[in-house]
């Protein structure tokens, strides 16, 4: 489908240096890494996504969108590839898969960003580009469901040992469902899959292993939903499966419902700045934060006026990073230049 | 359906928790937009590219045959939501136009903005 230029991930758990971190490697976060770069300033990217790109590598690859400018259409997988390779010569560093979980102030000035990773990261600057947030498993709205998760109820599978010999439900029709169904079916007590129709949006290959297990009666297949959760102490014992024909009960273990990604604010609402409905006030001419040398780009940000734009972002990032320039090299002198006529910038483009 | 006036475009909304607002649309928008421009309780977060069933509703019975059957994108991205029903539908793909006038729709759990 892509051939997306390579990003390697940084190794979790370690600690970094830079000039400027930015959480969010969705289009606008990238373009960060651009601006800046023109600047001198290195940049570190945290996603919780496993690749670049955000909502437009996660939601809508294959979409076309028609508001680039001088990109009459792109897809959200090629405009990602076209911005990796136009950063590529300023080396930024990705940490992907880890979320950004906290930020504090260090002793000498400096931000330190955590992430759920133990990986650590130091700098004078951070820039939050994090979009409508972390993306995280869709949950089903349950009343209950709270009280089961992370010990019957699962939105991944982190080791597969802990579901052996359970009675396993798993709810879904992609990928990510009938994967499980079918690495789990073997050491499991018992195993169905739920989806809500007969049909699967899942790879064919996979489906069909599927239909050919529940044929042999190597595991269940129900078309339907779930409707109640029953149990004590976070322990499921039991479930209401609701189908056309009626409801009806199934001893339960452990359930894992697949239904997609969402996007949450998610701990950036614990970094200290101030929010409005979920989003970061910024001013318009710095894009800065109610903390300074903080900012806040894209979809994330709000002032007055404010268009959830991929453009507005680029446009944000470009004045963000004039600052960044400040904070980062007080003694230096901000110089404006066009990389058309700049020898500099183009030396730092490598095409020159 | 009764209509007050020949030019209004009615989309009849229900929220999650039971309000019931008239709003008018306008002819080409998808209900989603229109949902979403008054204010309503809809996280529609991919914006109505058919990518992430934020927009689940539930159609009125009466209206259900009038609207064009859903895509195959549309049922498999209906997979993603929660409670589907036989009247269920992604507002991002109904467009609204004259022949909707009086359309009612009810926001489905799992459209409720964060």
């Amino acid at each position: 489908m892509s051939n997306s230029p390579s990003v390697i991930s940084q190794s979790p758990g370690e600690h970094h240096e830079t000039d400027v971190v930015i959480v969010g490697a969705g289009p606008v976060g990238l373009f960060a890494v651009f601006e800046l770069g023109l600047l001198d300033l290195k940049c570190h990217l945290v996603d919780i996504l496993d690749r670049p790109g955000g909502q437009c590598a996660e939601l809508y690859p294959e979409k076309p969108i028609y508001d680039i400018p001088g990109l009459p259409v792109v897809s959200g997988q090629g405009l990602t590839d076209n911005l990796l390779a136009q950063i590529k010569p300023f080396g930024a560093k990705y940490h992907l898969a880890e979320m950004a979980t906290g930020l504090e102030k260090t002793n000498a000035g400096k931000w330190r960003l955590t992430t759920d990773l133990g990986t650590t990261i130091e700098a004078p600057v951070v820039v939050i580009a994090a979009g409508g947030g972390s993306f995280q498993p869709k949950k089903p709205p349950i009343p209950n469901i709270a009280q089961y998760e992370n010990t019957s109820v699962f939105y991944a599978v982190r080791e597969m040992e802990k579901f052996r010999g359970k009675n396993i439900l798993i709810a879904g029709g992609g990928d990510s469902a009938l994967d499980w169904a079918l690495s789990l079916h073997d050491i499991a007590g018992s195993l169905a899959l739920i989806h809500r129709r007969p049909d699967f949006r899942a790879a064919p290959d996979s489906v069909n292993k599927m239909r050919e297990l529940v044929a042999t009666g190597k595991m269940g297949l129900i078309v339907g939903q779930v409707g109640q959760l029953h149990g004590d102490d976070g322990q499921l014992s039991s479930v209401t499966i609701k189908t056309k024909e009626g409801e009806f009960g199934r001893d339960v273990d452990c359930l894992l419902p697949f239904f997609g990604l969402t996007m949450k604010l998610g701990p950036v609402a614990e970094f200290g700045l101030n929010l409005h409905e979920n989003l970061i006030p910024v001013d318009t001419e710095k894009f800065e934060t109610s903390e300074p040398s903080v900012f806040a780009i894209g979809d994330i940000n709000s002032y007055p006026g404010k268009l959830k734009l991929i453009l507005s972002g680029f446009h944000e990032a470009a004045l963000m990073s004039q600052q960044a320039f400040r904070i980062c090299r007080p003694d230096e002198k901000l110089r404006f230049q066009y990389t058309t006529s700049s020898t500099n910038l183009q030396k730092k483009l490598g095409v020159k | 359906m009764s209509q007050t006036d020949d030019t209004e475009i009615i989309l009849n909304v229900t929220t999650q928790s039971g309000e019931k607002h008239e709003l008018v649309a306008l002819d080409g928008w998808r209900a989603m937009e229109v949902i979403r421009d008054y204010g309503l309780p809809i996280k529609a977060e991919c914006g109505g590219a058919c990518s992430c069933a934020t927009c689940h509703v539930y159609v009125d019975a009466k209206w259900q045959d009038k609207l064009f059957s859903p895509t195959e994108e549309e049922e498999d991205m209906l997979d993603e939501a929660f409670e589907v029903q036989e009247n269920s539908r992604l507002s991002c793909q109904i467009l609204m136009s004259e022949a909707l006038s009086g359309l009612s729709v009810t926001l489905a759990p799992g459209s409720e903005p964060e």
